[in-house]
């Protein structure tokens, strides 16, 4: 057996702010726990049938401590709802300007696509003290990106992309699992996230080797799927130019308003008739079941790098 | 009091069709009884074999097939055919017509039909699981479920489908029994906790279980016809799966403890000699748990992807739903003072619940606070959660009252020594099992995983080890049970010294519970310096 493990690792600030709210619990309900242990067994003792403990007439009035006991545990309750859903949102405003990966998980293994276009299959390589978002998608049932050491977790629900953040401050390798149950190899279907001095992250990205960036094999797919027929300068059907597109405002043609962000790129790419942009004929044929989430994410990248300029979108 | 050869409910008619084809709500009771042992220990040994399994990192018993089957069996067995029918349909119905003065439940041929209809589904489930399994987790979700998922879904869905009737039948059965069914004098805030938590939960079981229904329907009609509803293949959305899922699921948890609080709710006063702490409060707090149980389904979902908006209401309105609780439990703890407290074995079940159901509580603050359920969801910290509450809880809610109903229902006394004896090795076996998973938990330990990295293995082993101190816990009553049924001494009307109806005939019951109906002259649970004032006047 492998030693005594009480507590987890903890590699970047949230996490410790995580820990200061399960310590802050852990005295609440450790007091909780004790004041109601230590009456139970008193009284028991005391009142125990054959003592000669003293007792008065039972009271009727019990409202007093029905009130008093209410309102403590509603302050408190309401306290821990507050502080541990400020620690929560914090979760769904990521920085701006955090590097991107996108994460593809099928059964049993997670994808993970760098923006220099470096691989990894159930590793993650990221620099120490930088922004990361990761913005993921799954190939067939949904799956559950965990790292218990930066205490986040999100579902990855296939047919939609789900994102989250994290900036981790400790070098070291830590667990990566699946949480969410996905079959036969869901005990499986992990690894390893490893988090590294910067330099050494640049050491290892160069060391991947010199493949195109994930924008440029975008741009290339961009083409071969037949996109750029229609959306560059000269294509034969009226369809919305891309360039600068990523992240602004987009009207549609049903009046509402929506930002182009990965989740819009993504979802006009399967199903283009769901939110077409103002102005704008339905036309374009879907391309669902045609392109996998690998070169889905590659297209989003490819349209993200002709943004305005690269922005963390928001969920 | 009554000559001992005087007929009772067990002797009046004989043979088994007397038994298969009975209305007798007593007789029923005990059918039932019969089937939730049965489902109790297959459900355990689907149990047993998990802690075997997890007691080493690496897989030993079998496949990681054989291991998703195991513990897809026990979730479903031991939600659907053991917890949720548990208590009311066996004490339930044994009891809350006696408490009320009734002769029967409203329905009594509804009441049987209850009892074939969950045998049926138990059965169809059962095939299902032995045929060649089901490997979704007891929760089914989709899309695995539809397109993905191997085995017998369809067989266990139908299964679950058709025991949903058997609940919504026997929640009928109740609502209606204590609206028409009361004796004179026995007034809405005369009824003991027990029947006021029993209708609680048939609130629940009424109005819940058709959404359930409903969803297993969708599921097959996906499964079997790709009508596109949940699953994203087919343009559905996975997440209204899981919506409607627990929106029957959370309130099932309180189809599960409602019952058990209403039996400790009878136990502390009778063992205490003291009236119930706060009977208004506790009451009304069972009413509320009913009714904001529906409201927090959602945090369920906190890292599912739904809105930050609905997470965040979500977590307050789980805080909300803990405040009734915790009224019980000081209650409770407040109705010991003064007393005149006897240790029996029931008492101590009683004890074994208030504990563990405060340490489960409490954790569901843990889980309720946003930021620590992302980690901790989809661990052990969640699974030992639950078990503290439904293990803990519900189960020691069940043995509770089995001992202290036992001698009304068989007209038998048990050896006292021995039942405290299990009552004292599952509460401390329950401890060692399950209190080492919220450590895993916390360390990020994911569940359903049948092999795991190995600096986890100490504390999966201790649980194993607490599993097999539970386990002999669990079987003794089975034992020196059955042992009171053919040796035991003759029980008397009233052995505990309590004050409810049920007390005020002989054990067993005869047939018609009271040979004439009884007037209530007061509320449950009144005691003059530790003597019973019988709630009922010809008692």
């Amino acid at each position: 057996m492998h030693g005594f493990p009480i507590w987890p690792d903890t590699a970047s600030a949230y996490a410790s702010q995580v820990n200061f709210l399960f310590g802050s619990l852990l005295v609440i309900g450790g007091l909780t726990a004790g004041l109601v242990f230590f009456l139970l067994l008193f009284f028991a003792n005391k009142y125990r049938h054959g003592s000669n403990a003293h007792r008065h007439e039972p009271t009727k009035k019990t409202w007093r401590w029905e009130v008093g006991w209410t309102t403590a545990s509603l302050l408190i309750f309401v306290g821990l709802a507050v502080w541990g859903g400020n620690l929560y949102v914090h979760l769904y405003n990521p920085p701006p300007n955090a590097l991107q990966i996108f994460i593809v998980g099928k059964q049993w293994m997670w994808k993970a696509q760098h923006p220099g276009g470096q691989r990894e299959i159930n590793e993650l390589h990221v620099p120490a003290g930088q922004d990361i978002r990761l913005v993921m998608a799954s190939q067939d049932v949904i799956h559950s990106f965990f790292i218990p050491a930066l205490r986040i977790k999100q579902d990855v629900v296939p047919g939609r992309y789900e994102t989250m953040w994290f900036r981790a401050d400790k070098v070291g390798r830590y667990h990566l699992f699946c949480a969410e149950y996905c079959g036969t190899d869901h005990a499986h279907m992990g690894g390893w996230l490893t988090v590294m001095d910067p330099r050494d992250f640049g050491n290892w990205l160069r060391a991947q080797g010199g493949q195109k960036t994930l924008a440029a094999q975008g741009e290339q797919l961009f083409h071969s799927y037949g996109c750029s027929g229609c959306h560059e300068p000269g294509g034969t059907v009226r369809a919305p130019k891309l360039d600068g597109v990523f992240g602004s405002p987009v009207p549609l043609s049903d009046g509402r308003v929506v930002t182009a962000d990965e989740r819009y790129v993504r979802d006009s790419i399967l199903d283009p008739k769901a939110e077409v942009a103002a102005g704008y004929a339905p036309v374009m044929p879907t391309f669902a079941g045609q392109i996998g989430e690998d070169d889905l994410a590659k297209l989003v990248a490819y349209i993200e790098s002709i943004g305005p300029q690269r922005r963390a979108g928001s969920r | 009091m009554h000559a001992p050869h005087r007929e009772s409910y067990l002797s009046a008619t004989v043979g088994i069709r007397s038994w298969l084809l009975t209305t007798d709500h007593k007789r029923i009771a005990l059918l039932y009884f019969a089937g939730i042992t049965f489902f109790f220990f297959i459900g355990g040994m689907a149990a047993t074999l998990i802690r075997l399994e997890l007691i080493t990192p690496q897989p030993d018993l079998g496949s990681p097939d054989f291991y998703n089957r195991l513990f897809t069996m026990h979730g479903i067995i031991m939600v659907w055919f053991f917890l949720i029918p548990s208590i009311p349909t066996t004490m339930g119905n044994f009891i809350l017509p006696m408490m009320i003065g009734a002769r029967d439940l409203a329905f009594p041929r509804l009441n049987l039909t209850s009892w074939y209809l969950y045998m049926a589904g138990g059965i169809i489930t059962i095939a299902a699981l032995l045929l060649g399994g089901v490997d979704t987790g007891w929760t089914f979700y989709e899309p695995y479920s539809t397109f993905y998922a191997t085995g017998y879904i369809i067989l266990a869905v139908f299964g679950i489908f058709v025991s949903g009737f058997s609940s919504i039948l026997t929640g009928i059965n109740f609502i209606v029994t204590v609206h028409k069914l009361r004796a004179p004098g026995m007034t809405w805030y005369r009824l003991p906790v027990f029947v006021w938590s029993t209708y609680a939960t048939s609130l629940i079981l009424v109005l819940a279980t058709p959404v359930l229904a409903m969803t297993l329907l969708m599921l097959l009609a996906e499964r079997v016809f790709h009508v596109g509803i949940f699953s994203p293949q087919l343009g559905g959305d996975p997440l209204l799966f899981q919506h409607m899922f627990w929106f029957y699921s959370h309130p099932a948890v309180y189809i599960m403890i409602l019952p058990s609080m209403g039996v400790i709710s009878e136990i502390v006063p009778c063992f205490a000699r003291k009236p119930l702490f706060g009977y208004e409060f506790v009451v009304w707090c069972s009413i509320a748990i009913a009714a904001i149980g529906f409201l927090v389904w959602g945090h369920h979902m906190f890292v599912a992807g739904q809105s930050l908006y609905a997470s965040l209401a979500f977590s307050f309105l789980s805080y909300l739903v803990a405040v009734p609780s915790a009224i019980k439990v000081f209650n409770w703890t407040a109705t010991l003072h003064e007393g005149w407290i006897r240790f029996d074995a029931p008492m101590l079940y009683a004890f074994g619940f208030i504990g563990l159901f405060t340490i489960g509580g409490l954790t569901g603050l843990f889980l309720a606070a946003l930021a620590v359920d992302v980690h901790v969801t989809d661990t052990y910290f969640v699974v030992a959660h639950f078990h503290y509450i439904m293990v803990g809880g519900a189960v020691m809610g069940y043995f509770a009252g089995l001992h202290y109903w036992w001698p009304k229902i068989t007209g038998r006394l048990y050896p006292d020594y021995w039942a405290r004896f299990a009552a004292i090795l599952a509460f401390f076996g329950f401890n060692l099992t399950f209190f080492p998973q919220f450590i895993l938990g916390y360390l990020g330990m994911p569940r359903r995983y049948q092999s795991y990295p190995p600096e986890f293995q100490i504390w999966h082993v201790l649980s194993s080890a607490g599993a097999s101190i539970l386990a002999v816990g669990y079987a003794l009553p089975l034992f020196y049970l059955l042992w009171s049924i053919l040796r035991g001494p003759r029980a008397s009307a009233n052995p505990w010294g309590a004050t409810g109806l049920e007390w005020s005939t002989r054990s067993p019951p005869p047939p018609e519970n009271f040979e004439k109906t009884p007037t209530v002259i007061r509320p449950p649970y009144q005691y003059v310096r530790g003597e019973p004032c019988m709630q009922a006047e010809n008692g």
